[in-house]
């Protein structure tokens, strides 16, 4: 028998993980599997609460994205109870979710992965994070950390409290907002787009280039793409259609409400976590040469299924990037490339919402009323497209609940690229620290939230590695 | 010599960790005077050995150590006993670490009942038997830190405030105390009180009555205005530099995300009584013990007899 590698935790992620690879005698790698074998049970305890509730329950399941949970969960009340937000509460509500997606995607670039482009991948774990960034590159860290929490004081003042918002509500927004806010903000916005301006320029130069070779090669797989569009088919974060785009880039769209017509979601013996795939396009297999149902969400989905962008800046950088990868793109690290498209154009975003007259109205909410219904919410989040749904009795209480979020849409992508990362590195038994990191950034590239993923029990990303054959039979299974 | 920190997080969301970062540009001073040893979040410490041959989890000694999150596995037993053994002061990082939070709303329901619910009953879900191999040992309910190791601070909330870890690190650099504030959310709310309730108790399907624009001592409590509030239930501090409580600032009641107001309080009694005074009827709130208990669910909450 060979050897096995653990990597625990996947580090430098939101949630926890682990990676075993088991290396054959000769010191290859046979096979290598990321399980997800814990839950939390949000769906059981969101039963029997009072529907309005689900909005101030549902951010829980991610500190870090709350507000996609906090506002698809607002979307998926409105349904229930039949009512359309005024357009004031629709647009605080969108206002909200540029800011906070601006703080994460900083947050996911300079914090999380940015050590690994900045330092190298080989860089000593000691300084290969965020600390060692602000000793390489002060001014920058700096700018950035100033930069990432005034967009949380940005949301202090849409919505009094950054993490766990409260102000959505069935029906619309709970806080109107204020001319002299507005203008405060305009001001913070109009920073937050110079950092936005700064950052994609600084990586076309400084990074992207420096790493082209890792990111052609590394975690690649081919796929398809799910992702939000508007009626005209730009991109768009918090409403619209979704567009489901086959691996040669031909696409449907369907209201999301109908998302049970589109996707499945598979269960293997080996993990919690489910797979969701595209039914109507045949069985599922993660087998990277033949693979069924695949497809991805998250940054580099949206930029794939969009047709343009609304903003001037990012639909430039749209166009550069389509020139350069084609549509769609599949290298895997070019995430971190559309993460930096749609930083820019959150910020773009925002300062147009910002602009809008109707952003002050203190009409933001309509009254509603309990009856018995089934709603569903669907927003973009950072991390993919995330689907609330609830049925509620004749008194508006929770009798059901369904949840599918973006990084478990990304559940047997990340597999496919980890096997693939793992593969392409580790030859005749040889690997070091600097190896091992590289094929965690192959789930970096995904800014995985095992949090969101894990809702259903407890939180914690426990994993477990299954050792197969070439036949497929099963050596040894690992767990933490 | 800088302090070494060393942060765990067990069934956790990550928002008490985006907290620390929301301490903002004087967390680039406090991370001058201290040295992270073990941090997953932010740094590759690794719990078997960088190149994994490790046979035991170990975390490195630390003069400070943070857990968030409630315990709700054996391996989250073990590695918060790991870090008591190596963290001098062990400070619970939000209310999930300190009375289980929100996701000790689960104790209101039996393993089996979850499991059904997810891989059985629902509608997208493939119904092709329930995952069975290899299970990892869940501890049969969701656990406080404090009820599995002796913890030294505690920092209530969901999340915990910036202020409270920064006042707590800094007092611990200067090795002096970080005791909690003791009083009420209403304590610190600024809304008109008339102690008597001016409607019957109703949902949150309608907005309260203020006026935009109008600071919030303009406004009458929303409680009294018949919207169930946990303020007298609830400690406060949330409010943070400014003071005036988080969820009030967007004209929402408190839903007791700090917790009670001690460890020994009973936050159904609390209400029942905060209501009852004001003319308010507890009765008319069909979902009582998991609104009261909501982020305190950890010992205070168990599984719903089946009718």
């Amino acid at each position: 028998m060979g050897k096995k590698i653990v990597i625990q935790p996947v580090t430098r992620i939101e949630g926890h993980a682990k990676v075993t690879i088991h290396l054959d005698d000769a010191g290859n790698v046979d096979t290598a599997r990321v399980n997800v074998i814990e839950l939390r049970g949000f769906e059981k305890f969101c039963m029997g609460r009072p529907v309005e509730d689900l909005p101030r329950i549902t951010p829980r399941i991610c500190g870090v994205c709350p507000w996609s949970h906090h506002l698809a969960s607002a979307k998926a009340t409105d349904a229930v109870f039949g009512v359309e937000p005024p357009p004031a509460g629709k647009k605080l509500r969108e206002l909200c979710n540029s800011v906070a997606y601006m703080e994460e995607h900083i947050l996911h670039f300079y914090f999380l992965a940015g050590a690994d482009f900045l330092l190298g991948p080989a860089a000593d774990y000691s300084v290969r994070n965020v600390m060692g960034v602000l000793q390489a590159a002060p001014e920058v860290a700096r700018r950035v950390v100033r930069v990432r929490h005034m967009c949380a004081k940005m949301l202090e003042i849409l919505a009094g409290k950054p993490i766990h918002p409260q102000a959505a509500v069935p029906g619309g927004f709970s806080k109107p907002l204020m001319p002299a806010e507005r203008d405060q903000l305009r001001k913070m916005a109009d920073e937050a787009l110079e950092l936005a301006k700064f950052s994609i320029a600084f990586a076309k130069e400084n990074v992207f280039p420096k790493y082209l070779d890792v990111v052609k090669s590394l975690g690649v797989i081919t796929t398809g793409f799910l992702g939000t569009v508007s009626d005209t088919g730009a991109l768009n974060l918090y409403d619209g259609k979704l567009r489901l785009m086959a691996p040669d880039g031909k696409f449907e769209d369907f209201a999301y409400d109908k998302y049970t017509d589109f996707i499945s979601e598979h269960i293997e013996s080996w993990s919690y976590l489910k797979f969701p795939y595209a039914k109507n396009w045949g069985s599922f297999s993660m087998d990277p040469e033949k693979p069924g149902g695949i497809y991805r969400t998250n940054t580099l989905a949206r930029i794939n299924v969009c047709d343009h962008i609304n903003t001037p800046l990012a639909q430039k950088e749209l166009e550069e990037f389509r020139q350069k990868f084609g549509r769609p793109a599949q290298l895997t690290l070019l995430y971190h490339w559309a993460r930096l498209i749609e930083l820019l154009y959150n910020a773009e975003n925002a300062i147009r919402l910002l602009d809008d007259p109707q952003i002050t109205s203190t009409e933001t909410r309509v009254k509603v009323t309990p009856r018995a219904a089934r709603g569903v919410g669907c927003v973009e989040a950072p991390r993919g497209t995330l689907l609330h749904d609830y049925t509620t009795d004749a008194n508006g209480m929770v009798t059901n609940v369904n949840l599918i979020v973006g990084t478990t849409h990304n559940n047997a992508p990340i597999n496919m690229s980890v096997t693939q990362a793992a593969k392409s590195l580790i030859h005749d038994g040889k690997y070091d620290q600097g190896i091992l990191n590289t094929v965690e950034m192959s789930i970096r590239a995904y800014d995985p939230c095992f949090s969101c993923a894990t809702h259903r029990l407890d939180g914690k990303l426990g994993v477990r590695l299954d050792i197969l054959d070439a036949e497929g039979r099963l050596l040894e299974s690992l767990t933490n | 010599m800088p302090v070494r920190l060393a942060e765990e997080w067990f069934a956790i969301c990550g928002g008490c960790e985006v907290t620390i970062l929301d301490i903002g540009e004087p967390l680039l001073d406090v991370l001058e005077k201290v040295t992270i040893v073990h941090m997953p979040v932010l740094m590759d410490h690794k719990l078997y050995g960088q190149t994994g041959e490790g046979t035991e989890m170990e975390i490195p000694e630390a003069e400070v150590g943070m857990i968030s999150g409630g315990i709700r596995s054996e391996e989250h037993r073990k590695l918060a006993q790991e870090m008591r053994k190596k963290c001098k002061t062990l400070i619970a990082l939000g209310s999930c670490a300190c009375y289980g939070g929100i996701p000790a709303l689960a104790n209101l329901y039996t393993t089996e009942e979850i499991l059904n619910k997810v891989f059985r009953e629902s509608v997208t879900t493939e119904t092709n038997g329930l995952p069975n191999v290899d299970i990892p040992a869940l501890t049969d309910r969701v656990y406080a830190v404090s009820e599995v190791v002796k913890v030294d601070v505690s920092l209530p909330g969901c999340p915990t405030t910036p202020e409270m870890v920064a006042g707590a690190l800094t007092a611990l650099l200067e090795g002096k105390p970080f005791p909690l504030p003791s009083k009420s959310v209403c304590d610190d709310c600024p809304t008109i009180r008339e102690k008597k309730a001016a409607s019957t108790l109703k949902r949150r399907l309608e907005p309260p009555e203020f006026t935009p624009g109008q600071p919030l001592n303009q406004m009458r409590c929303l409680m009294e205005q018949g919207f169930l509030c946990l303020g007298p239930a609830t400690r406060t501090g949330c409010g943070g530099s400014d003071g005036t409580p988080r969820c009030i600032r967007a004209y929402m009641p408190c839903e007791g995300c700090f917790g009670p107001l001690s460890e020994k309080a009973n936050p159904m009694v609390d209400m029942m009584g905060a209501l009852s005074t004001i003319g308010l009827d507890p009765k008319q709130i069909s979902d009582r013990a998991a609104t009261f208990n909501r982020f305190a669910g950890a010992g205070r909450l168990r599984p719903i007899p089946r009718r």
